[in-house]
């Protein structure tokens, strides 16, 4: 098997990712499908890592694990006091700016 | 130490008492003035040992010169914090420390009731620190800085009882009138530096008297010079803001007057007289200017009551003079810089006597109130008296000797605009005899006219304490014997002559008679203010007056002449430029923002406020993108 | 680890390929599909251990462990709480309110798939060259060896990022007080000044149940909201069970009807019945 399949899946899975974020309303599943897109990044990172023969994929990968899970704290501390103000977690629902 | 280490000392003081007395706080309100008249002290007698250091040199050998550091050093662009001290600077620095001490001194006993003399002292040492930094600098632009601070230190000053509205009206005043005559300067600064390459004194003056420099070029940045002069000067046509600044506390008005800001103007035309005698048309609108001002001082202070406008008017008009001497060139220098030097002793003599008499009269300024007090006031009287004898050129004291030599010079200047410089020089000098002895007469002489005022206080006229009449009778000493001593063997001239350059001038006529025409011409104008002021009782309510008086008390419509000239052309300017702006740059604006609106109104249906919405166009938009390299990839 | 390095995979890692991939596009499809935010967490945490199994394939030792320590263990656990703070039973419906959205987001998704897939394919990476130099020296050693050297300055700025990450939840989950605390006087001054002077009802009273979620009956049968926790009470997590009762008295009734006609038609079974519960 060549290792280029780990990209494709990495692919199908961004775009899985990226298909959850624009349907979902909830927004910590929003937030979970962006998690998913990032994960499905780093896979393609730690395969191209292998490929190139170099760890700097790796050190990418780890990087934007820990962009991610600062990320991940500031989100949900925003979904929280969303959630306290208007006992919704729902993101249709903060669209004061529509007409 | 090296006396040429000591220039900087004599900035660095004043700025010190500035610096510690606006930084320090209550707890200098106690000591804050003592420490202001000493460093102002301090400075002056570091002056005094430059100047015998100065003595014992030869003539050629007296220009000291201390680079203190590079303040912005760049390829083709030096400038530099160095300070050159030569004859003239000594001149003005002696004038300015002494002359400004003395106010201080004085200043202690005038302001002693005032809650914030520690700011005021503050204030004057910092005029006095630009000032000197102004005469000391060795460059045009240093010298701007300086020339800045003056004007910033006279804005503090003259508005330094802001509670007034029309105290921090004339300071504003005097600010922005003084903004156009600071533009003058720097505009000539930038001409200096295209034309020359440089704006130091040295390079720029060599290089004017050289000749290779066209004389349009020079003629530009004298015309510009001139401008700036009359800017810090109060001559035509910036003189507006020299009445108004009497709003100040009188010894703001005799440091401004006498030793500092006023002389400013007269020190940049002497310093940069290479550049004017080498530019006859610059030189010419110079006399113009003096002689305009001279007289239209005059006119002016012949008809205030109030006793500081008068002697402002007076101001203006020896000011004139000293202007109309610098305009002539070689024959002029040294007795324009003469008669600013006596001209600061008397004029700060007068002035720190007014202040005298005001603060016996509870600041009360209208002479038509005043009558009589030489009874009350002997030593101010007395002072007062010499000062009067000096400014109106009674033969033997200070004025006699420098007026009389400007008058000579300018019928020197030869052909028509000898005589009817000579004829207006001496039109002054009967006008300055007929205001002085009017205000002598109004003030000391007659019956007491005061009466109580509204509230039933009646003022009690009394001596002022030692602290204000020690400095006037000192500045009386310099009205009396300052000149005679100057004239003693052409001694100042043979000072001066190596900065400034000095020729003898040779009038039409002989000197002695100039010298009878002189005293004449001021024994007419003292007996014409006799016949109107001495022999009849002088009315409390100012009569309503011919119609030049009555222009002449509006300072001869200058501000009307303002008002109408700039004010209504500016508004008149903003208004059409209003109107255009509405109609045409409104209208194309109005229009495409009518068009877009029409066209957002359509586009925003697509704004529907979800974000998931949103975040669909975003990612449609990456898609394409990517879209868009794989296809140019394989393009 | 030679084997990982190599230029063709072992069959071994193949098969964990097809199988585990397989697993891990499904828990994605579950992640977005599920109903309730508790499952999608679940399998998102699942697909996520896939990953870390796949870093681990692909000699990414140190992000193996990483993936399962940080984002299994401690990210996705971040989730649950959330979600329980939230609300546990708050199931989403899944049907689209505004109008197109899922038919552009699924043009969209399928295009940027394509878009990617045809990307790399036509990148032809048929050759590649393993690890196995690069970890030579051990995975995490030449890790470190390059953090801390080439990219210290992004290790440190990120270090800034998470400690201004952690004030800013901290920021913003606090709530400012905004009035004075009340003293115990003023609390009793007020509660005597209501109308609710005895402490508030308990949940379950009168019923059936005492379940916090159950709305406790007031003595004519109806349920009274202020016996349910105000938390709750805000989520809109309060079960209505006054109807139970008289359902499950119907209910009864319905099963004694049945067993006395049952007695009736077969009396002598019952009875045996009942001596075998002795």
């Amino acid at each position: 098997m060549n290792p280029v399949n780990y990209l494709y899946l990495a692919a199908v899975l961004f775009a899985i990712g990226a298909s959850g974020v624009l349907i979902r309303r909830n927004a910590i599943v929003v937030f979970m499908c962006v998690e998913l897109m990032l994960n499905a990044c780093n896979l393609s990172l730690v395969a191209f890592s292998r490929m190139h023969g170099n760890l700097d994929g790796q050190i990418l990968a780890f990087f934007t694990m820990v962009v991610a899970a600062a990320e991940v704290v500031v989100g949900l501390a925003i979904i929280v006091t969303l959630f306290r103000s208007r006992h919704s977690a729902s993101v249709d629902d903060a669209s004061l700016m529509k007409l | 130490m090296n006396t040429e280490n000591m220039i900087a000392l004599l900035i660095a003081a004043p700025l010190l008492g500035a610096v510690v007395l606006l930084c320090g706080g209550r707890r200098l309100d106690r000591t804050g003035h003592w420490i202001g008249t000493l460093l102002a002290a301090a400075s002056f007698v570091v002056g005094v040992v430059l100047f015998t250091d100065m003595l014992g040199r030869d003539a050629e050998d007296r220009t000291l010169s201390q680079h203190l550091f590079s303040w912005i050093p760049v390829e083709g662009f030096q400038a530099d914090v160095a300070f050159q001290l030569d004859q003239l600077s000594m001149t003005f620095v002696l004038l300015i420390t002494g002359v400004g001490t003395l106010i201080h001194l004085y200043s202690v006993g005038y302001m002693e009731h005032d809650e914030r003399r520690r700011r005021f002292f503050g204030f004057l040492n910092l005029f006095l620190a630009a000032m000197l930094l102004l005469v000391l600098a060795d460059n045009y632009l240093l010298l701007y800085v300086g020339w800045e601070g003056v004007g910033l230190a006279s804005y503090l000053l003259i508005g330094f009882w802001q509670h007034k509205p029309s105290a921090a009206t004339a300071a504003k005043k005097a600010f922005l009138v003084n903004r156009v005559g600071d533009m003058g300067l720097s505009i000539a600064i930038l001409l200096m530096f295209t034309t020359f390459g440089t704006f130091a004194f040295g390079p720029v003056l060599s290089a004017s008297a050289a000749g290779d420099t066209s004389e349009g070029k020079l003629t530009a940045i004298g015309l510009m010079l001139l401008l700036a002069a009359c800017g810090k000067s109060a001559q035509v046509p910036l003189q507006s803001w020299l009445g108004d600044a009497m709003e100040g506390p009188t010894p703001v008005s005799a440091l401004i007057h006498a030793a500092t800001m006023v002389t400013a103007g007269v020190y940049l035309i002497t310093r940069s007289g290479a550049i004017f005698n080498a530019a006859p048309d610059a030189q010419l609108a110079v006399v113009v200017v003096g002689a305009v001002t001279l007289l239209f001082g005059a006119i002016v202070g012949c008809a205030k009551d109030d006793i500081k406008k008068a002697l402002a008017g007076s101001t203006m008009s020896q000011i004139g003079y000293m202007i109309l001497a610098t305009g002539l060139g070689p024959i002029g220098y040294v007795f324009a810089i003469m008669h600013l030097v006596t001209h600061g002793f008397f004029k700060a003599g007068l002035f720190l006597g007014a202040g005298s008499v005001m603060h016996g009269m509870n600041d009360e300024v209208d002479m038509r109130k005043y009558g009589g007090l030489r009874k009350y006031m002997p030593v101010t009287f007395a002072t007062f008296g010499l000062g009067y004898l000096a400014i109106i050129g009674f033969p033997g004291l200070s004025g006699f000797w420098s007026k009389d030599k400007i008058i000579e010079a300018a019928f020197a200047q030869g052909g028509t605009e000898g005589w009817i410089l000579g004829a207006v020089t001496l039109l002054g000098a009967a006008l300055t005899a007929y205001y002085m002895t009017r205000v002598m007469l109004m003030t000391f002489f007659g019956e007491k006219r005061w009466q109580p005022d509204a509230e039933g206080n009646a003022p009690h006229p009394h001596e002022s304490p030692k602290s204000m009449t020690i400095p006037m009778i000192v500045l009386a000493f310099g009205s009396v014997f300052a000149g005679g001593l100057f004239s003693l063997n052409e001694s100042f001239a043979g000072w001066l002559e190596p900065v400034t350059a000095f020729e003898h001038g040779h009038p039409p006529i002989s000197a002695g008679v100039i010298m009878t025409a002189t005293i004449t011409v001021m024994v007419l104008g003292i007996g014409l203010a006799y016949v109107q002021y001495g022999r009849r009782p002088v009315p409390v309510t100012a009569p309503r007056g011919s119609l030049l008086t009555r222009a002449a008390r509006r300072d001869l419509l200058q501000d009307d002449l303002n008002h109408v000239v700039l004010v209504r052309g500016g508004e008149h300017l903003t208004r059409s430029l209003v109107y255009v702006d509405h109609t045409l740059v409104d209208g194309v604006v109005n229009g495409t923002a009518a068009s877009v609106g029409g066209l957002s109104g359509r586009l925003r249906k697509l704004q529907n406020g979800f974000a998931r919405s949103y975040a669909v166009s975003m990612f449609g938009g990456a898609a394409v993108l990517i879209a868009a390299t794989l296809l140019m990839r394989a393009v | 680890m030679s084997s990982l390095a190599a230029y063709t995979t072992s069959s071994g890692e193949a098969v964990q390929f097809w199988v585990l991939g397989t697993v891990a596009v499904i828990g994605a499809l579950c992640t977005v599909f599920m109903k309730k935010a508790v499952h999608s967490a679940l399998c998102l945490a699942g697909t996520m251990i896939i990953l870390a199994v796949f870093y681990l394939a692909n000699g990414a030792y140190f992000l193996g462990i990483v993936q399962v320590i940080v984002y299994t263990g401690a990210i996705m656990m971040l989730f649950l709480f959330v979600v329980m703070l939230v609300g546990v039973t708050a199931a989403d419906s899944l049907k689209e309110t505004i109008k197109g959205q899922r038919w552009m987001a699924a043009l969209c998704c399928a295009g940027f798939a394509i878009l990617l897939v045809a990307g790399i394919g036509n990148a032809s990476l048929q050759e590649f060259n393993g690890l196995a130099q690069a970890n030579a020296g051990g995975n995490v050693e030449g890790l470190a060896a390059l953090i801390f050297t080439k990219y210290v300055f992004a290790f440190e700025i990120t270090g800034a990022l998470l400690i201004t990450a952690a004030v800013g939840a901290m920021l913003l989950t606090h709530r400012e007080r905004t009035e004075r605390a009340q003293t115990q006087r003023e609390l009793s001054e007020q509660r005597v000044r209501g109308d609710q002077v005895p402490p508030l009802p308990a949940p379950g009273v009168y019923a059936r149940h005492n379940a916090v979620d159950i709305a406790g009956l007031l003595p004519d049968g109806t349920p009274s909201e202020l016996t349910v926790n105000k938390t709750l009470r805000s989520r809109g997590q309060i079960r209505d069970v006054s109807g139970q009762a008289l359902s499950d008295l119907k209910a009864l009734e319905q099963r004694s009807q049945t067993r006395l006609g049952r007695d009736q038609s077969e009396p002598g079974r019952d009875q045996s019945d009942e001596e075998a519960a002795k």
